[in-house]
């Protein structure tokens, strides 16, 4: 698994990051480092060669020319690096006085979703996310981030209650699929991921959703159904994973299918905008957003701060129609110029 | 945006199916037992000896649930574009052209207005035997403008379902028509609709994790396999075998997913008398 996330395409950018840090010994060997001035102060640091801020400049360029050109399957491949932020990071950078709140109050308290108020910019909201989970323990009890009927139950549950007290709701999106387990089926998968496309679509206040990471199918969408909806940058969104769409498609799943079918699903953030899946697409830093969490979390929040500026200012009713006619046109067909057969009941 | 095309479907439409091996016995996967093929499909295909419930078109569906001659189909104009212009082994044009061919049906789904046992209903059946019955653009859009004159004429709306999932080919829109359906099903039920959801083998994936869930009433037939993940995915996630029975009707009766299990032959009968109890 490790040797998978050694980003291959990256490997000119590590070839430059030796070539830099080659030129900082030399820089540091060469500069006298002046002594701390009384009082604390912390000495500026030495000025740097103009090798050396070339070769940073370099390095930034080649960060976002590799990164501008990503294929799909690389693309999957970012959105689950290991180091990119999770839900917990971004609420954590985004927000203020997150206040978790845990349980379907059904069956238990699923890790893989949390659910909490927060404020955010000038808006209280409600924050809804797929967690995966940083460390084996805590991904284990994520189930790295495929989340149980408990988990969409307690979001739905929180969101009621969001409903209830007027503050909108943001989810980030986070999840290779829901569990494909026994528990999982025994208390409804399905049944909890239906309910919540229903609910959410009739939910009476403004819904944010961002794809963060994996959009990874139904369990994607069945906290996604929302107002606006944007990918980051290097996100996934489609209907099934690669692998998945290539063992049933291409007979089997390997490099060469996976690249194959994550090509055909358009599932990069750029082919889903195309296809008015989304709204949105919310730029990453330079190299993408595990390079930056920081800067990531900023982009983002100012994005959600200005969805829920226009959205909060219309009425419920035109809110919900909006949203009805958001899903209502998705889709693309053919249709005949052939009169149907008039609907009249004769029976 | 839909796209009008000119050409007809007359020109389109194949011959009727030929594909279909007619011998006078077969073997019942139920039993093992030979059975004749014709007392099966007067039976509404269902082995006389172990009662197996046979998988069936939606075109045998309808007549099987509807008065006699009373379907009115409607919505049978769209067909597949090819949106991602999709290519696995096989481009996706071709596969739906094969699958016209091979079905005679444009799509995985007929809809229309029909009469059970004399009661007005909206009807909608998926078709296992075009795609695996998976739900694309065509297949959700049907769906919804059933569930919306369903909404608009006050018909109780009922919705067979037997399918693998979303279809693949149509990847994020495919997707979205599990969004679409379920939206339309709120107006339904804010309108005070009825929707009698029958769940028949198999539903899974997509379909499950949508529509076919949001009954009102769910009705399965006996023996249908019904879940959201398929049981090969799973076998493969948890690394051990399933359980006897996992995801089948009976167990989704007896972990409270399901609210009644019902032979074939009394579906009619079935769905008569709750429409009576819904006051539709
Ligand atoms: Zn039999």
């Amino acid at each position: 698994m490790a040797s998978f996330y050694q980003l291959d395409f990256e490997q000119p950018v590590r070839e430059l990051d030796k070539r830099i840090a080659a030129a900082e010994r030399g820089a540091s060997d060469d500069a006298q480092l002046p002594a701390p001035a009384l009082g604390g102060v912390e000495p500026h640091p030495p000025a740097e060669s103009g090798e050396l801020r070339a070769l940073r400049a370099e390095r930034l360029t080649l960060l976002a020319s590799l990164y501008e050109q990503l294929s799909p399957w690389n693309t999957v491949r970012v959105a689950r690096h290991p180091q990119r932020p999770q839900s917990g990071d971004y609420i954590a950078l985004m927000c203020r006085e997150f206040t978790e709140l845990h349980g379907d109050r059904r069956y238990g308290d699923d890790p893989a979703i949390i659910t909490g108020f927060a404020r955010l910019g000038h808006h209280k909201v409600l924050m809804v996310g797929h967690q995966k989970g940083r460390d084996t323990q805590e991904k284990l009890a994520c189930h790295f981030g495929c989340a149980h009927p408990e988990g969409y139950r307690k979001a739905l549950a929180k969101m009621k209650l969001a409903e209830k007290f007027g503050v909108p709701v943001v989810t980030l999106v986070d999840t290779p699929g829901a569990y494909p387990g026994l528990g999982a089926e025994e208390r409804g998968q399905a049944e909890a991921i239906a309910v919540n496309l229903r609910e959410m679509s009739r939910l009476k206040v403004p819904i944010v959703s961002i794809i963060i990471g994996e959009g990874g199918s139904g369990g994607a969408l069945g906290i996604a159904v929302a107002d606006r909806v944007a990918m980051l940058q290097h996100a996934w969104y489609s209907v099934i994973s690669p692998e998945g769409c290539a063992a049933i498609l291409w007979k089997q799943a390997n490099e060469q299918t996976n690249v194959s079918s994550a090509k055909a699903l358009r599932l990069t953030a750029r082919d889903n905008l195309k296809l008015s899946i989304i709204d949105a697409i919310v730029p990453e830093p330079p190299g993408a957003a595990h390079r930056d969490p920081a800067g990531a979390a900023q982009a983002l929040a100012d994005w959600i701060v200005a969805q829920l500026d226009e959205l909060t200012a219309e009425t419920t009713e035109d809110l919900l129609q909006a949203r009805y006619d958001r899903f209502r046109r998705l889709g693309e067909f053919e249709e005949s110029a052939e009169p149907e057969p008039t609907p009249e009941l004769t029976p | 945006m839909p796209q009008v095309v000119t050409r007809t479907w007359t020109q389109l439409k194949p011959a009727r199916k030929a594909a279909i091996p007619e011998g006078l016995w077969l073997r019942c996967p139920g039993c093992a037992q030979l059975i004749y093929r014709r007392q099966m499909e007067a039976n509404l295909h269902v082995c006389p000896e172990c009662t197996h419930h046979f998988r069936i078109s939606a075109e045998q569906r309808i007549a099987q649930l509807c008065d006699a001659g009373s379907f009115t189909p409607m919505f049978t104009g769209l067909s597949s574009g090819d949106p991602l212009r999709f290519r696995d082994l096989k481009a996706y044009p071709d596969r739906i052209r094969a699958e016209q061919i091979k079905t005679g049906q444009r799509d995985g789904c007929q809809a229309g207005e029909a009469f059970i046992k004399g009661r007005p209903v909206m009807l909608a059946c998926l078709d296992l035997t075009f795609m695996m019955g998976s739900m694309g653009s065509v297949v959700g859009e049907i769906l919804t403008r059933a569930i919306e004159h369903a909404t608009k004429s006050d018909l109780p709306l009922i919705v067979v379902s037997c399918s693998g999932g979303a279809r693949m080919q149509e990847a994020g829109l495919s997707l979205m028509q599990m969004a679409k359906t379920s939206a339309a099903l709120a107006r339904l039920d804010d309108a005070g609709g009825l929707f009698i959801s029958v769940l028949t083998d198999p539903t899974t994936g997509g379909v499950t994790a949508s529509f076919a869930m949001l009954g009102d009433v769910i009705i399965a037939e006996p023996r249908a396999l019904i879940g959201f993940a398929g049981p090969r995915v799973i076998r493969q996630t948890i690394r051990q075998d399933l359980p006897d029975g996992f995801q089948r009707s009976e167990f989704l009766l007896a972990k409270g997913m399901v609210d009644r299990v019902a032979p074939r032959a009394e579906l009619r009968s079935e769905i008569a008398r709750l429409i009576d109890y819904s006051g539709k």
